[in-house]
């Protein structure tokens, strides 16, 4: 069998690998010139966090992310699983207690704690969370490492390709190209997110920190080389252009607010994006013809890509059915 | 029936759309709240005109009324310039309008209200006014054109319910042709029977929905208290007192145990 995948983002180079390590005869089409420059992905948090993502999501978001991070480590030495701290100001402990509620799992910690964790934050945080199972990862570096990956078993991302009109013939084809496949699934809708990269050698963290907020809560994830990445605005848009000047005032003032020293980091990228979502948010795999689409991965394309892309290499080699994650499902053709 | 603007309402529970886990769990709870009208905040969601198409059309798609909102205006300027945008998005000239004056409580700015609401009115929008309970005010937003006052309860988003019942209370007795909704400050379904038995026209329920557990479930509730509410209003309560009164008059009954 040989397989075409659409698209070099996030869910297309986890398809493509998982076919790949099962010795499928796998290529690559990316319409960009370059990995990144139309992805999503890109501009991703890389917040592997599947216990926090339960204070909103569905449980199945959890499960898919839960089975994903084992995956991340065996292919990306950069996976650092080492938590994800939560905290709140003294007067959001309101924010804080909903979201302790709607999640589990996690210890909770008071100021000496906190400090004990993240140094940095000492003395600024009376109460906190700490979700000890959960990771992060460098989105740009993951995804050069699992295209890495995939030139090692012989298969090419071809740049600057189009996917063609009609498809191959013998071919299967896996479409992962985000918002652009719209024309096919029509119950698309994007969701645009704002981020900044921040250089700052004063503060150094060794997780992702969410500050919760009743109107802003945010997350600064650390890089490699002092960076951070704060994000990230969540608005039904399908419009990636620039960044407003009031997600960018309500970004900065988050970071600040998590710790002062932040006014004085350099700004080092602006990013926006927009993401692919169906109207629960939940992702799927739908067939059409010889086409099987992996899309509606929303804000958790890091977290659940692998998960994912197990179930499409499935679906692709054994014809098999994933209800939780196939319109079949009268669960979600009822949301849908 | 309620009406506003002339257009007769079924349900007293009117729904934002900000905050909810999902477009799809948004609609399972306007659904469930059996609501006619929902509000939607066209700048906090779009950040454009012509930019959130696929949220619009699951808005469309819920078959209700929708009133577009002004949220997050700070400025006279801004509220009308959005207003306009929202009439040409949504094709309505009701607007419910918000001028936000400080940050933390999200107080509404009654002066610059005032003045938006005078604007909007002289341009032919239907004015659905936030503000808060203040006597005066809802004089001066009544001049400048609106037919329906929309006075806060608590803070937005606050769930603190109803912070001033007693000027609430001389509220409803001042106006009482004048549909009122309670706006912000919901919490609890009960919170919402309460400015049902006080009066209260309508109310118009966001976070305390959207940030619910299982907001379908929380919908239905609300709906339920709306209901509630309006029938006792309609029922006559009776009057507290200070001392017991038996239901049962036990003078000159046969046994006595």
């Amino acid at each position: 069998m040989r397989v075409t995948v659409i698209g070099a983002g996030v869910a297309g180079l986890t398809c493509a690998l998982e076919l790949a390590e099962r010795g499928v005869a796998v290529e690559i089409l990316e319409r960009s010139a370059q990995l990144g420059a139309s992805a999503c992905s890109w501009f991703a948090g890389g917040m592997l966090a599947p216990r926090c993502e339960l204070e909103s999501c569905d449980p199945l978001i959890a499960r898919l992310g839960a089975e994903s991070i084992p995956w991340w480590q065996g292919r990306f030495a950069g996976t650092v699983v080492n938590g994800t701290l939560v905290v709140a100001h003294g007067r959001d402990a309101a924010d804080l207690a909903q979201f302790a509620a709607r999640t589990g799992h996690f210890q909770p910690l008071a100021a000496d704690a906190i400090a004990g964790l993240e140094p940095d934050l000492a003395g600024r945080f009376s109460q906190g969370l700490y979700f000890r199972d959960e990771g992060h990862l460098d989105p740009r570096a993951a995804l050069a490492a699992l295209a890495a990956r995939l030139g090692e078993l012989g298969v090419a991302i071809r740049f600057g390709v189009e996917a063609p009109p009609t498809r191959p013939a013998g071919r299967q084809v896996i479409d992962c190209t985000g918002l652009a496949a719209r024309g096919q699934l029509t119950d698309l809708r994007g969701v645009k997110g704002e981020m900044l990269l921040l250089r700052l050698r004063e503060v150094s963290f060794s997780r992702p920190v969410r500050l919760l907020h009743p109107r802003t809560p945010v997350y600064v994830v650390p890089r490699p080389d002092g960076l951070f990445m704060v994000g990230a605005t969540m608005i039904e848009s399908d419009q990636g252009t620039r960044i407003s000047a009031r997600s960018m005032l309500e970004l900065l003032s988050a970071a600040y607010a998590l710790h002062p020293a932040f006014g004085e980091a350099e700004i080092v990228e602006i990013g926006t994006g927009v993401r692919a979502a169906f109207a629960d948010n939940l992702p799927r795999l739908r067939g059409h013809g010889e086409t099987l689409y992996v899309n509606g991965l929303y804000r958790h394309g890091f977290l659940i890509a692998p998960a994912l892309a197990r179930r499409a290499a499935e679906v692709t080699l054994h014809g098999s059915h994933f209800p939780e994650v196939m319109d079949a499902n009268p669960r979600q053709r009822r949301l849908a | 029936m309620l009406q506003l603007y002339g257009t007769a309402l079924r349900s007293r529970l009117l729904l934002g759309t900000a905050r909810y886990p999902s477009p799809a769990v948004l609609t399972e709870a306007v659904r469930a709240a059996r609501a006619e009208v929902v509000t939607v905040a066209l700048r906090r969601e779009s950040g454009g005109e012509r930019a959130g198409q696929g949220f619009w059309s699951i808005i469309r798609e819920l078959g209700v009324r929708v009133l577009p909102n002004t949220a997050g205006c700070h400025s006279v300027k801004e509220a009308v310039a959005t207003a306009h945008m929202a009439r040409e998005v949504f094709g309505t000239s009701w607007i419910k309008l918000e001028v936000i004056g400080e940050d933390d409580t999200l107080q509404p700015d009654v002066f610059g209200l005032t003045e938006a609401a005078r604007i909007l009115c002289a341009q032919g929008f239907e004015v659905f006014p936030y503000t808060t309970e203040d006597l005066v005010v809802a004089e001066r937003l009544l001049a400048a054109g609106c037919r329906v006052l929309m006075p806060w309860g608590a803070p937005i988003g606050s769930g603190r319910g109803l912070n001033n019942p007693f000027g609430l209370t001389a509220l409803r007795a001042h106006f009482p042709d004048v549909p009122l909704i309670i706006d912000a400050g919901i919490g609890v379904p009960s919170h919402a029977a309460r400015a049902l038995e006080l009066g209260f026209d309508a109310v118009l329920i966001n976070t305390a929905v959207a940030q619910a557990r299982a907001p379908a479930q929380m919908a239905a509730a609300f709906a339920q208290a709306v209901e509630a509410g309006r029938a006792a209003r309609l029922a006559g309560p009776m009057e507290p007192r200070d001392l017991a009164a038996p239901s049962t008059p036990v003078i000159g009954t046969a046994f006595r145990g």
